[in-house]
């Protein structure tokens, strides 16, 4: 295959969707004009490759290939499926807002339930008019699929707690995929208060009829000082489908932030996440588990910015992968020069079940203070020959045994999701990856 | 702490003065005209008289080059380097055709002599003492190949080595002399298409080793190759192949040194091992290039391609290394572990002070079955300097059973300097077993008070540490070179220490 011409092609056919979709694109004025310079920006760089160190593993011009159009609105028809698959997700207590394909459903979601102290909005109202142009600049941060996030955002929920506001019920957002060969951009904002208590649930889902689709989401988070947050992100979307998300965290002084990523779901997925620590005494919990089997490519890139001293990190990764998955975990954490007492440790490990599978990490360290501590750790293996033959000597199936210890496996990701409920979530979708595999 | 600030002002001071090997051998040398052409590459060749065959293959080699670019991926900084403002070769001018030892220009002797490098078949390295009783015994007796700027000129215990059947030779003999083993191997481990600096180094490279081991035999003395930059505005660029045949053994050493100057001189090596089966091959490497003044003014560009290939069932090959020289670094040695069973082993100690920047590590890439990996990589970052462990762990799809271990750590010595670590670990297979562990401290406060407790000075409790830290690694190089090197970390640490 001619590359060259694959990637003109590629590019060819995002301008085209662009240029046919602007008027749906909501905020006009500035809005557009930054949505115009985002899109530029994609185009200059066009769909990552291998040869971007950043990119080494996940080549999107050779898996992802193309851009497909917008995902139509959604119709009485898509939102009754939409609607079904909302019923198949675990129950959770709480508020709850649903976009579908890109556009934020108000009949699916419950807003009765949001506590004082909440304020939502969701982007296209928020880009009416014109204003709030900012919400689609990106800031420092570079990357051509956060700038085409931004030109082609068609919804999104901004969420703000209120300073000293301790929520008791996590806020749900779910993103549910109903069209096939449609993608969809969402980009949400969440602002925690100083001193505010909360728990974010971000859950990715196919409807029935849902095939070969993309999804690009850029979520923006920060928590002010003091604040507690746990953020927990489930993405199980069809296994044919695109889902590439950026989520920017800046937390400030004393935050306490535990964040989960599980990846069941997905194809081709990308999970990238920025962290940038802002203040002083800050303690963060990094956790991600990918559970991967077919043809799945999963990919979670961290980027721990330790720019202030006094800070802890800590990173569990787990993968698990059966068939002829790919799993990739890039860790990068760097130490700024003025970031003493820093404290960073990441472990990854991943469990190959399948010769044909391939695990790819790439823990970074880059310390430019001298009294630190920081560590990573990797290890790739298959399960341990001698703990299953224990297993198997007290009566449980090969099946079982393998269940039993890759459960154990994940489980050292998922005890640190502090909330009962979440963590059950969690833990249900687990074993529902390997109930599947019977 | 009182002791970081301490540090800060020791390591401003450490200068220039510290580099013991920094004085320059005033001699007549004979070079290529300046700058990088075909004319230069056929001027070498010719210098050389090498067969048609091997100005072919460096021609060809340089044509690669240029249509490549220079690479930017590693964690170094440096100006554009001037290809034509270089002489690419340099050669003492030689009195007369020489017969014997004591012919060599006795400026090039005094050298050596002050380098600590005996080119008299006498004894052993400086450093270590001969037993008691007086002669040293035939497997403490070193082979020493000096090569001064662009050439060898001189092959220690050459008889000796041929009586075993072991032969060890500047390259540019062996080219003329053993030009079947030479076509068979050269280039067939690093490629004249590998990279940048590899694919130049093919084109001009002047001199080097060359070691056959043949089979069965363990080679009766350690290899030892020393390399000297002495001219100004040149660049050397050697050549070192290795073959270790079937069931044989052989231990190389290597060091180099050179004068200080203001500007920065490239050195572009190019370094091939071939272990056939159950052959072992151990390469040690004691690197004290020039590292430039306090200002970072000077100092070695050091852009070495190091590889071994495990070619046989049961094959063994070993890097040792003892980085604290060169303005830059940018080095991995490596290992292909083709052969079933076979084994790579990598340890090294890098310290970076003052500005010097290195980015080394090492790749061990996996395609035979059970194959086994031990990476042991200590790095020690003082002064203003950068120091990047880069290192890949692979196992291929159909390498079942391979195993790797990797340890690398870090050692921080005052606030402006950088420790980074960039492993690349992926496993195509699910018997392959990795297992990275990385860390980077500072020295723990709690063990230094332990020692100063116990009536050590914060100075010699900081050596201890330091020791006790490399310990793993220097515990791998040949007593020889052990005394050397630990010589060498005092040196480098010292006053950086706080």
């Amino acid at each position: 295959m001619n590359v060259v011409l694959a990637k003109s092609e590629t590019r060819q056919a995002v301008s085209d969707v662009f240029a046919s979709v602007r008027d749906r694109l909501p905020g006009a004025g500035k809005a557009a004009e930054t949505r115009t310079q985002a899109f530029e920006a994609f185009e200059r760089a066009g769909l990552p490759h291998r040869r971007l160190e950043d990119w080494k593993y996940t080549d999107l011009r050779a898996l992802m290939r193309e851009v497909l159009p917008l995902a139509a609105v959604p119709d009485a028809n898509a939102l009754n499926r939409a609607e079904a698959a909302l019923a198949a997700l675990p129950e959770v207590d709480g508020s709850r807002l649903v976009l579908v394909d890109g556009a934020f459903a108000p009949a699916l979601s419950k807003l009765a339930g949001l506590e004082a102290g909440v304020h939502v909005q969701t982007l296209r109202e928020a880009l009416k008019d014109g204003r709030n142009a900012e919400l689609l600049s990106n800031g420092t941060e570079p990357g051509a699929m956060i700038a085409l996030n931004a030109a082609m955002a068609t919804d999104g929920a901004l969420v703000t707690v209120a300073d000293g506001k301790a929520l008791t019920k996590p806020i749900h957002i779910v993103h549910v995929a109903t069209r096939a060969s449609a993608a969809s951009y969402t980009r949400s904002f969440l602002k925690i208060g100083k001193a505010a208590r909360a728990t974010l649930l971000e859950s990715f889902v196919a409807a029935d009829g849902a095939k070969s689709y993309q999804v690009n989401d850029a979520v923006s988070i920060s928590v002010g000082d003091d604040a507690h947050l746990q953020h927990v992100r489930l993405m199980a979307d069809s296994a044919d489908a695109t889902n590439i998300t950026t989520v920017i965290f800046t937390i400030g002084a004393k935050v306490r932030l535990t964040t989960f990523n599980m990846t069941s779901g997905g194809g081709l997925s990308r999970y990238q996440g920025h962290l940038t620590f802002a203040g002083e005494g800050a303690e963060v919990n990094a956790n991600g588990v990918n559970l991967l089997n077919g043809r799945q490519h999963a990919d979670t890139t961290l980027f721990l910015d330790h720019a202030v001293p006094h800070c802890m990190s800590r990173e569990v990764f787990r993968s698990v992968l059966d068939d002829r998955a790919h799993s990739v975990f890039q860790g990068r954490i760097i130490v700024r020069p003025d970031a003493q007492k820093t404290d960073a440790k990441m472990m990854t490990r991943a469990l190959l079940l399948s010769d044909e599978a391939e695990a790819d990490n790439k823990p970074e360290l880059e310390i430019f203070a001298d009294d630190v501590t920081c560590g990573h750790g990797a290890t790739t293996g298959a399960l341990d020959e001698s703990l299953l033959f224990y297993l198997r000597a007290r009566g449980l199936s090969e099946k079982e045994a393998q269940a039993l210890l890759i459960q154990a496996f994940v489980g050292e990701a998922i005890e640190t999701i502090a909330s009962d409920d979440l963590r059950e979530v969690a833990i249900a979708t687990a074993q529902r990856w390997l109930e599947v595999r019977g | 702490m009182a002791a970081v600030q301490e540090t800060v002002d020791r390591v401003r001071r450490i200068d220039v003065d510290q580099y013991r090997y920094g004085f320059e051998t005033l001699i007549e040398s004979e070079k290529a005209p300046k700058g990088l052409s075909e004319d230069t590459v056929r001027f070498i060749s010719a210098k050389k008289h090498e067969p048609a065959w091997m100005l072919e293959w460096r021609l060809e080699a340089y044509r690669r080059w240029l249509t490549m670019t220079e690479p930017t991926w590693a964690r170094v900084d440096y100006p554009k380097i001037d290809y034509q403002d270089i002489y690419y070769y340099a050669a003492p001018k030689p009195k007369k055709a020489l017969t014997s030892i004591d012919e060599i220009d006795p400026e090039i002797l005094k050298t050596y002599e002050k380098l600590g490098i005996p080119l008299r078949e006498v004894a052993i390295l400086e450093g270590v003492e001969p037993p008691a009783g007086g002669e040293p015994s035939p497997s403490r007796k070193i082979a020493v190949d000096a090569v001064f700027d662009s050439v060898s000129v001189a092959t220690t215990f050459k008889e000796e080595l041929r009586k075993a059947g072991v032969i060890f030779m500047p390259i540019s003999e062996a080219i003329r002399e053993h030009p079947e083993l030479v076509k068979k191997y050269l280039g067939s481990v690093v490629p004249t298409s590998d990279n940048y600096f590899a694919t130049l180094n093919s084109a001009v490279f002047s001199d080097g080793s060359f070691v056959y081991v043949p089979p069965g035999v363990r080679c009766p003395m350690e290899l030892s190759t020393y390399f000297r930059i002495n001219e100004r505005n040149t660049g050397q660029f050697e050549r070192t192949l290795i073959i270790a045949e079937r069931g044989s053994y052989v231990s190389y050493l290597e060091g180099c040194t050179a004068p200080q100057r203001d500007e920065n001189q490239l050195h572009a090596a190019v370094v091939e091992l071939v272990a056939l089966d159950d052959a072992e091959i151990k390469y040690s490497t004691v690197q004290n290039w020039y590292p430039g003044n306090s200002e970072g003014k000077g100092g070695i560009y050091n852009f070495v391609t190091k590889r071994g290939d495990c070619r046989g069932v049961n094959s063994k090959i070993s890097w040792t290394q003892v980085e604290t020289g060169s303005a830059i670094t940018w080095k991995y040695p490596s290992c292909i572990l083709r052969g079933d069973n076979s084994r790579g082993e990598f340890y090294s100690i890098a310290i970076s002070n003052g500005h010097q920047q290195v980015d080394s590590g090492t790749k061990m890439l996996h395609l035979g079955k059970n194959t086994t990996s031990r990476i042991i990589s200590k790095g020690i970052a003082a002064g203003v300097s950068q120091n990047t462990y880069r290192g890949l762990v692979t196992a291929h799809r159909k390498a079942t059973g391979a195993r790797n271990y990797t340890a690398c750590d870090s050692l921080l010595i005052g606030d402006k300097c950088g420790a980074h670590t960039v492993p690349y670990v992926e496993a195509k297979n699910s018997s392959a077993l990795f297992e990275h562990e990385a860390t980077t401290s500072k020295i723990s406060e709690d063990v230094l008070f332990y020692c100063t407790q116990r009536g050590l000075s914060q100075e010699e409790a900081v050596g201890l540490v330091v020791n006790g830290f490399v310990k793993d690694v220097l515990q791998q190089l040949p007593m020889e070179f052990a005394v050397e090197a630990q010589k060498l970390i005092s040196i480098s640490l010292e006053g950086s220490v706080g």
